[in-house]
């Protein structure tokens, strides 16, 4: 059986993490490869990059950062944010991401879905995307909207529609963010999560909400999330990975050793 | 003048798909000569050679059989003795054939490659296997050292290996079934998972191949 995966989220403004660890100590706490070393060496099965970097010149920043990433860090991680060709993808693959990561780009034109998952392998390919409760109609038969270019265009998508019509098209995996619960700490969106668990068959991540131990337990056994996404949770240091893995072994849900070296605990 | 000794030189081979730099950069980290390579001769001269990589058994084989290593490989493993270490597709080819585009494979250990079931009790099993399971030690085996049983390692895998001989498995995983993980016989090792992405574990496996006397 597979652990469940606890998955940082770190934004990354042109080559500098916006949020940064507070409690990190010594460290230049915008930097993302200290950061993500710092994670890496609590416990973290995956980190994840979103590039919210606003202009297309700056990507070479981005790609730099990936690649100083992969020398320091031996998890797989994603990388995401105004990925909208092959090239884009490759380029971020080879600097040494394990996957990638679309939105956005992918409700614009699913083809890339596709053609990503027939290039790199559906494995690499995270399919994620926005989602806001706005009430059962006739074209959101599940009530879930999917919202596009950061929460503010409404896709007139549902989110159930989408996460299967993802699936087929060859994504590997869902990432599966609640709009609603985003920056709230009230825990991740149970029933949003729940039923995109239910209605496709390859991994689900929750996101958007972790404010507490029990919203992971909660995410991985009433939402049958797969892996959870935690931002200001651990940014802040309320709770480490290594505590929150600590609570979640003891209410019986599976998740990764961390161990060092030696063999022992950190 | 001093006469410093050569490190001895790692050949990862690079049969055209994949992503080799990722076990590249792990070697550079533990202090390891790696050099990515496709040429029979820096295959032929390395000390040791790993064959890592994601992609399908087919796709594999052909490019290994259209860049001409298959017959080197061959030799370099069984003829010549060297240490050589598979990973994920890199376990699955050195079987004699693959469910996976019913590829005929390298056949340096006898078995074949099959599928994983799409459901288990009526309930449908994700393939493929996209995470981090348990891998259980069967025997010791040096490449283990320091490293605790039942660790997690990151998998990405739709396949696995049945060996004919039981004997060769040193390693096994739960994924619905229970499946070999990882083989061993003289100077060839195998791991269906990736040490590369294994956090410190991985490795510390990769270090131990590394430095094993075969």
């Amino acid at each position: 059986m597979l652990a469940k995966r606890i998955i940082p989220c770190l934004d990354v403004r042109a080559g500098k993490v916006t949020k940064g660890v507070q409690f990190l100590k010594n460290a230049d706490l915008g930097d993302p490869v200290a950061m993500a070393r710092y994670y890496y060496e609590q416990g973290a099965d995956e980190i994840v990059f979103y590039d919210i970097t606003a202009s297309n010149e700056r990507r070479g920043i981005m790609i730099d950062v990936v690649r100083a990433v992969a020398r320091e860090i031996f998890i797989p991680f994603s990388v995401g944010g105004g990925l909208r060709t092959l090239a884009d993808m490759r380029a971020v693959l080879l600097a040494g991401a394990e996957k990638i990561s679309i939105d956005s780009g992918a409700v614009r034109s699913p083809q890339i879905i596709a053609e990503g998952a027939r290039a790199f392998g559906s494995q690499c390919i995270v399919l994620s995307m926005q989602v806001q409760k706005t009430g059962i109609r006739p074209e959101i038969p599940s009530g879930y909207q999917v919202i596009i270019d950061g929460g503010r265009t409404p896709t007139g998508r549902d989110a159930i529609q989408w996460s299967r019509e993802g699936e087929r098209l060859g994504a590997g995996e869902l990432c599966i963010n609640s709009i609603d619960r985003d920056g709230t700490k009230l825990g991740y969106e149970l029933e949003l999560t729940r039923t995109i668990s239910d209605a496709v068959s390859i991994p689900v991540i929750a996101s958007g909400g972790a404010g507490t131990p029990e919203h992971l337990r909660d995410a991985f056994t009433r939402g049958g999330a797969d892996a959870a996404i935690v931002a200001s949770i651990v940014h802040y240091g309320e709770h480490s990975i290594v505590d929150l893995k600590r609570f979640l072994r003891t209410v019986g849900v599976e998740v990764r050793d961390a161990v060092t070296f030696d063999g022992s605990a950190p | 003048m001093i006469v410093r000794p050569k490190r001895p030189m790692i050949a990862i081979v690079d049969y055209k798909a994949g992503n080799l730099t990722s076990v590249a950069r792990a070697l550079e980290h533990l202090g390891h000569r790696a050099e990515i390579t496709d040429r029979p001769e820096r295959i032929r001269t390395a000390d040791r050679v790993i064959l890592p990589g994601v992609g399908a058994a087919g796709a594999t084989m052909e490019n290994l059989r259209a860049l001409g290593l298959v017959d080197v490989l061959r030799s370099d493993i069984v003829t010549a003795g060297k240490p050589f270490l598979g990973i994920c597709i890199g376990i699955q080819v050195l079987l004699d054939r693959s469910e996976e585009d019913a590829a005929a494979c390298l056949a340096i250990v006898p078995g074949r490659v099959v599928r994983f079931p799409r459901s288990v009790d009526g309930r449908p099993l994700k393939v493929p296997q996209i995470g981090w399971n348990r891998v259980r030690q069967l025997r010791p085996h040096p490449v283990f050292a320091g490293v605790p049983d039942n660790t997690h390692f990151y998998f990405v895998n739709s396949y696995y290996p049945v060996p004919e001989d039981p004997a060769v498995a040193i390693a096994t995983s739960d994924y619905g079934v229970q499946f070999t993980a990882a083989i061993a016989r003289d100077n060839v090792l195998a791991t269906q998972f990736h040490l590369e992405k294994s956090g410190a574990c991985g490795l510390k496996l990769l270090d131990n191949f590394c430095r094993l006397r075969f």
